[in-house]
């Protein structure tokens, strides 16, 4: 079944002139020293940026789509211009239905208005004809639990109060088309539980949601797909799990075949610098998959610029959702702090960790015993486990992989098959 | 459920393209978000005097005040002539469109950057905000107009046909206000320079407007220019040729009203300019 589209988007472009930042909070003393400045140089072109560039998709009715993307990628500057409050340089984008944001939860509520006010004011400001608000008027205050002080002035309010009132506003505005950009959204942990809650019962209900999050779980539960944007353009557009997966390749972890990196950190106090990490095979080259039960290796060399009297070296294991489930210390289990001598040094870590089948993403860092972190490399390199043990004779059973581990285990039952 | 391909085609289209051309503001989306327009009007009128102890008796107080000191300094030291009526009066009458026609241009001359973060999260017709910030002059106005009629019974002075002119001078005020305030309001987004000037800019215009003073003062080459091209001199003059009778405003009136509208057109032009990169610059 084919649903009616209600978001087309055509070759949409955003271009920036730089420098208009830089005159912010200009002044008028600053436009005529720069028009003047043109006057006398001859004018030379404002250097351009295009934040976003040649983006084309279409959103069919009922459709919940994750925008992903690093930060600066260009995902909120296509909500903005999705929302209208700029508009595109280029392209034209059509809209089917009343488009309501939950970045803008009390956006127009103003202090020293009662919280009834408050209301009717938002309502309006959000787009709800008077009439609606007076319909829904009695559902609001109830989901905000707010009654005892309707005629109180907002600024009187807890901020928990606050909050809850202005998404009792926004949470039944109803549009038929919800954009959230989690970027921007405030609130407590709390309240953007709330908010997600808010957006899966609106995509149960068949309405169409457009979701700028980092957060990758959160994207897989709710988006049946996703669209990619980097550097202002749109690279991928399908399935959640394939773009997801797409994305986190392309944008935090190296590419190639060789998992060995050269690292530009500018993280930490910098006395030594992480020059490449990887993952080692039992017979001492690097690889970028492991057999399963085979121990975890990992070899790093740090460049060491000044002696580090005290170095702890953490490594870390995350999912590719950037769930970290493993953290390893060198001073674990009572270990001892390394010292550091300038030069290339060159470390080895063998954990005994049975991983399963699954792509995982190395983490490395390297602090100093008091805690100060050194050198911090996020994602250097990613690995896979093979579903089998490197002499075939133990493997993962379950069709499905569940979980992250596996212990080593001891087991008691009545009775033994005897094979 | 997904909503129906009948219910989807019924719903509204909006269409997000680079604008063109040079007025591209759409009285017919102005008319649709004719209700927000009222509850921000309602929100500037709500707020203004909350939390204070007189609340809307300043609404009187104000022009009580300054009619006191005008008719004080200019009317009993400087004894400045009143075209024959009780200086009081004559003042009153030039203060209460004055003040209607101040009030609005430095309320709407900061309204875009006081209601910034509305301007940055959520869509609706920019111009809403520098209109509502003027129109809401128009309730103090209609309010003040009770020390007026007092101050007429008080005198004696019983207005003539004029009278029903008065809204027409009002109207004028608040389009002056307008007029001037969406050049002040979308420059400020710019240049922050507009709100610290814009109190010495009113203060000017006061001195040059006939409030104080009779028009028939004026006389004589550069004073005469300066008051021909201040729209609101024409628009004073007028309002107390309404209400207590004076020499009327004449041709000049004509001069004024499109001088206005001209402002007003090339207001909205840059406003419609500038609109396009108010959430990027604020």
């Amino acid at each position: 079944m084919s649903s009616p589209t209600v978001v087309q988007v055509a070759g949409i472009g955003k271009q920036y002139r730089l420098g208009r930042k830089a005159t912010h909070f200009g002044s008028l003393r600053e436009a005529i020293w720069a028009t003047a400045g043109v006057i006398r140089r001859g004018r030379s072109p404002a250097p351009t940026l295009w934040a976003l560039r040649d983006v084309s998709f279409e959103v069919q009715a009922g459709e919940v789509v994750g925008i992903v993307g690093r930060n600066g990628a260009g995902k909120s500057t296509l909500l903005k211009i999705l929302s209208r409050l700029t508009e595109p340089t280029e392209g034209r984008a059509v809209i089917k239905g009343r488009l309501g944001s939950l970045l803008e939860v009390g956006t127009g509520f103003h202090g020293e208005l009662t919280g009834r006010e408050n209301v009717y004011l938002n309502g309006a400001i959000l787009g709800m004809r008077r009439a609606e608000v007076d319909r829904k008027f009695d559902q609001i205050i109830e989901f905000s639990g707010v009654e005892a002080f309707l005629d109180t002035a907002v600024k009187r309010y807890s901020s928990g109060m606050y909050v809850r009132l202005a998404f009792a506003v926004a949470a039944h505005l109803e549009p038929d088309i919800l954009v959230v950009d989690e970027v921007l959204s405030v609130g407590d942990a709390a309240f953007q539980r709330k908010c997600l809650g808010k957006m899966g019962e609106v995509a149960s209900e068949g309405r169409t949601v457009l979701f700028v999050s980092h957060n990758m779980p959160v994207i897989k539960s709710l988006c049946s797909r996703a669209l990619l944007i980097d550097a202002g353009r749109l690279v991928d557009d399908g399935d959640t799990d394939r773009v997801v997966a797409s994305y986190l390749r392309t944008e935090e972890t190296p590419e190639g075949e060789s998992q060995l990196r050269q690292t530009d950190s500018l993280m930490g106090t910098g006395e030594a610098r992480l020059r490449w990490a990887g993952i080692l095979e039992r017979n001492g080259a690097t690889s970028r998959s492991l057999h399963f039960t085979e121990p975890l290796r990992v070899k790093m060399r740090f460049e060491v610029l000044d002696r580090v009297p005290e170095g702890v070296i953490e490594v870390g294991v995350s999912t590719l959702d950037g769930q970290r489930i493993a953290t390893m210390m060198s001073t674990d289990n009572g270990g001892q702090a390394f010292i550091f001598e300038p030069g290339l040094q060159d470390v080895l870590l063998e954990a005994d960790v049975t991983l399963l089948p699954r792509e995982y993403i190395l983490h490395v860092s390297l602090h100093h015993y008091s805690g100060a972190t050194i050198d911090l490399v996020d994602s250097v390199t990613r690995f896979s486990i093979i579903n089998v043990a490197l002499d075939g004779g133990d493997h993962y059973r379950p069709h499905e992989v569940r979980g992250y581990v596996r212990p080593s285990t001891r087991w008691q039952a009545p009775r033994r098959v005897v094979g | 459920m997904a909503a129906s391909s009948g219910d989807i085609a019924r719903r509204k289209t909006f269409v997000i393209e680079p604008s063109r051309g040079p007025l591209a503001f759409n009285p017919r989306e102005l008319w649709e978000y004719r209700e927000l327009l009222f509850f921000l009007v309602w929100r500037e009128v709500r707020v203004r005097y909350k939390q204070t102890a007189l609340g809307i008796g300043w609404v009187l107080l104000q022009p009580l005040i300054a009619m006191i000191i005008f008719s004080a300094i200019f009317g009993q030291f400087a004894k400045l002539p009143s075209d024959g009526l009780p200086y009081p009066l004559f003042v009153l009458a030039g203060l209460l469109p004055w003040q209607l026609f101040a009030g609005a241009l430095t309320r709407t001359g900061g309204s875009l950057v006081r209601d910034s973060s509305l301007l940055t999260k959520i869509y609706f017709p920019r111009l809403l905000i520098p209109l509502s910030a003027a129109l809401a002059g128009l309730v103090d106005f209609v309010l003040s107009l009770v020390l007026l009629v007092i101050m007429l019974v008080y005198y004696g002075v019983r207005p003539g046909w004029q009278l029903v002119a008065i809204p027409i001078f009002a109207l004028l005020a608040v389009l002056a206000a307008i007029a001037f305030g969406v050049w002040l309001a979308a420059l400020n987004v710019r240049y922050r320079d507009v709100q610290i000037a814009l109190p010495f800019l009113v203060q000017i215009w006061f001195f040059v407007s006939p409030v104080a003073y009779s028009a028939s003062l004026v006389s004589g080459g550069i004073s005469r220019l300066v008051y021909g091209l201040n729209p609101m001199a024409s628009v004073i003059q007028g309002f107390r040729w309404s209400l207590v009778g004076g020499p009327g405003p004449g041709l000049q009136l004509l001069g004024a009203t499109s001088l206005i509208i001209a402002v007003l057109i090339a207001g909205l032009i840059y406003f419609r300019a500038a609109e396009k990169t108010f959430a990027d610059v604020i």
